[in-house]
């Protein structure tokens, strides 16, 4: 079965250093609009505005951010369930926002996601067997007709959900077997990159481990690579290779999982992460504490320069006038070390946050 | 559940009588179309005025329906309270007739819900709902109510409070919803508070905001406070001693800094090891197996045995009673629902 995943229909040919993912300034705007006849365009959500990253064979990068900072909607763009409104994504070097019908379909199949919420991903009234063997209904080259069922009963063995389960409904399952429905979903036309959309999120703590542990399985038995998109950092740390922050619709820091949680140089990486509440009753004593004031802006109307700016503590004239790149500071660059990583403020500082 | 009677004589022993809330020997049960769900199945607690109890569990664990139960807004039916004891202040509120129960909701004591939206009431301005609770039971005139719900907003940070008193819950945030929930349940400073998953909705970094301010107007005003959470780095945060339930019962209860350094129960310790940790970059998570039980049939004996790794025969038959861990060191109480919380306790 693992040969099938080959046949992709992509007619250029990968170069060994090319990355199976690259995305290039990738913008996603939502018109904001007036009146009911004639609809004049006011302005608009910039829910993604300008974001870069590479997802190499096998590798597993993490995206973290708070809600709204677009995140999920770089997910939908990458399976093309978006269109984005500027930028590229590149699939092992072709633009795959500019291709349609037949060629659009062969590299979707290579793409595929997984949703947070099992309950509503899942529809009510089609049997598992229906749910997972649905995508070969599109790509019917993956499996013939006769051996889907067969090719199903795989998948749910694969997934840790027994076999003889096929013809039963979503409802009878928990919301861990659900997700693992998803999960054999997504794997089903044996995808070269799994978008997960907080797939996690929705799971009781104890069921979560399971359902991390075999995403983890997976990624090594089927050579996956994972598109993981979470807020929970500390799971975000265990799965992921790389990560990168969010905030506002631009990924502000990004870099190996070490470098971002051990030597952050962002403010709002630092802010985020020492927020988050760590299972250590001995750490509260001396642990500093970053509290942000306020809350997100609106993504409609964000601020000049940087976008953190109206929350920093070290913002200056220059943060809002001039939009920081995300490269490596000028202060760390050829330093070598952790500290040396992407993160677009102008004045970063690492800083240790994590006990 | 045979044995669930020798476990409250020893679990009501040892409590001094002057506790500001105590809950003993609760049974809770729904009644559905498919049968009796056993929601909570004997909970003791108590609460001292300025401490701070976590009470920890999965859904389905009991936790909100025993806070529900002191609370008295339990739907009954289906629900229906089969037993028990809850004491606030001495009294006990199961004994008392409802529009007794009134005056102490509120006044008394005060809950803070976990989704602030539906919570408040999407017509009325967030400066009515607030000045209703000292129309209501102080008797203030609207416009007295009025000034006492801008300095409320006041005190739990809401900048602009004056113009901002007039606006509806969604002109806020979901941090700043949060805040007008806080400021609700402080408004009569109740000697109590309970709150059900206050942070869980909200993101990190105002989380951490909400959880501050939480703190401290707990400090200030010296009351007792319940937080009922999932989240294991919550409750290291703020807690000072934990209830961790399962099944609608209490499987350990002890104080926070004991707990995380060795649990007496494998529940908590397979949760304690199944999260991923910030501060160190893991290898496979260790993940309980299987599922919480269904209420309406939970397994005989220790409730968690069909899915704990120790669990031997007599796991399968007898129900492990609330025991008190001793071990040189502690000196404050600590129990365990387990037959084997010594083994567990040695790791």
């Amino acid at each position: 079965m693992a040969d099938m995943a080959k046949t992709a229909g992509v007619a250029e040919k990968p170069v060994t250093t090319e990355p199976l993912l690259r995305v290039r300034g990738l913008v996603k705007h939502y018109p904001l609009t007036q009146g009911i006849l004639i609809k004049r365009q006011i302005g608009a959500v910039k829910a993604v505005d300008g974001v870069d990253f590479e997802l190499g064979a096998g590798e597993t990068l993490g995206i973290v951010g708070e809600s709204g900072c677009g995140k999920s909607t770089v997910a939908k763009m990458l399976v093309n369930l978006e269109r984005p409104t500027a930028g590229e994504i590149q699939y092992k070097g072709e633009d795959i926002t500019k291709l349609s019908g037949r060629a659009l379909k062969a590299v979707r199949r290579n793409i595929q996601m997984v949703f947070q919420d099992p309950y509503t991903s899942l529809n009510p009234r089609m049997t598992v067997g229906d749910i997972i063997g649905e995508p070969y209904e599109i790509h019917p080259e993956v499996a013939p007709k006769g051996s889907r069922r067969q090719k199903v009963q795989e998948l749910l063995d694969v997934v840790g959900l027994n076999p003889e389960y096929i013809n039963r409904y979503p409802h009878q399952f928990s919301g861990g077997q659900r997700q693992r429905i998803g999960i054999a979903r997504g794997l089903a036309l044996r995808p070269e990159i799994i978008v997960a959309d907080e797939p996690v999120s929705a799971l009781d703590v104890s069921v979560q481990a399971q359902v991390v542990n075999l995403l983890d399985r997976l990624r090594r038995e089927f050579h996956l690579s994972y598109v993981f998109i979470a807020h929970d950092l500390s799971i975000v740390r265990h799965i992921s290779d790389r990560v990168g922050v969010m905030y506002l619709g631009r990924i502000v820091e990004t870099g190996t999982d070490a470098e971002i949680y051990e030597h952050p140089t962002h403010p709002y990486t630092q802010a985020l992460l020492s927020a988050v509440p760590v299972p250590d009753p001995d750490a509260r004593e001396h642990r500093e504490r970053i509290i942000l004031s306020g809350d997100v802006p609106s993504p409609a109307n964000p601020p000049s320069g940087c976008r953190f700016r109206t929350r920093c503590w070290k913002a200056q004239e220059r943060c809002a006038l001039e939009v920081p790149a995300l490269a490596v500071p000028a202060e760390f660059r050829g330093v070598g070390g952790p500290a040396e990583h992407d993160s677009a403020c102008h004045f970063a500082e690492e800083k240790h946050v994590v006990p | 559940m045979a044995t669930t009677a020798s476990h409250t004589a020893t679990g009501t022993a040892t409590d001094p009588a002057a506790k500001l809330l105590e809950v003993r020997d609760l049974h809770v049960e729904f009644r559905t179309r498919d049968g009796v769900a056993k929601a909570v199945n004997g909970v003791d607690y108590a609460v001292d005025a300025g401490e701070t109890l976590a009470v920890l569990g999965e859904s389905g664990s009991g936790k909100s329906v025993t806070a529900q139960a002191v609370m008295g807004i339990l739907d009954i039916p289906p629900g229906r309270i089969t037993s028990g004891e809850i004491l606030f202040q001495g009294k006990d509120l199961l004994k008392l007739k409802e529009d007794e129960r009134r005056k102490i909701r509120g006044a008394g004591m005060a809950m803070i819900f976990q989704d602030a939206l539906s919570s408040l009431n999407p017509v009325l301005s967030v400066g009515d709902q607030l000045g209703e609770m000292f129309v209501v039971h102080r008797g203030m005139s609207r416009k007295d109510a009025r000034a006492k719900a801008v300095e409320l907003m006041d005190r739990v940070r809401i900048p602009a409070a004056k113009e901002r008193v007039t606006q509806y819950p969604h002109q806020f945030s979901g941090g700043m919803r949060q805040r007008i929930m806080i400021a609700m349940a402080m408004a009569l400073e109740p000697s109590l508070i309970i709150a059900d998953e206050p942070t869980t909705a909200l993101d990190v970094t105002v989380q951490a905001q909400v959880m501050e301010l939480l703190a401290e107007l707990q400090r200030e005003l010296h009351m007792g406070l319940i937080l009922i959470t999932h989240d294991l780095g919550v409750v290291a945060d703020v807690a000072d001693t934990i209830a961790v339930m399962y099944a609608g019962r209490i499987v350990e209860k002890a104080p926070v800094h004991e707990i995380y350094k060795a649990p007496a129960h494998p529940y908590t310790k397979g949760l304690l090891e199944s999260i991923p940790r910030l501060d160190q970059k893991g290898q496979d998570l260790f993940a309980i197996k299987g599922l919480p039980p269904n209420l309406m049939n939970i397994p005989p004996g220790c409730a968690f045995n069909p899915r704990c790794p120790m669990a031997q025969d007599v796991c399968r038959t007898d129900v492990p009673p609330l025991a008190r861990v001793t071990y040189e060191g502690l000196t404050a109480e600590r129990r365990s629902a387990c037959h084997f919380w010594k083994e567990t306790l040695r790791g």
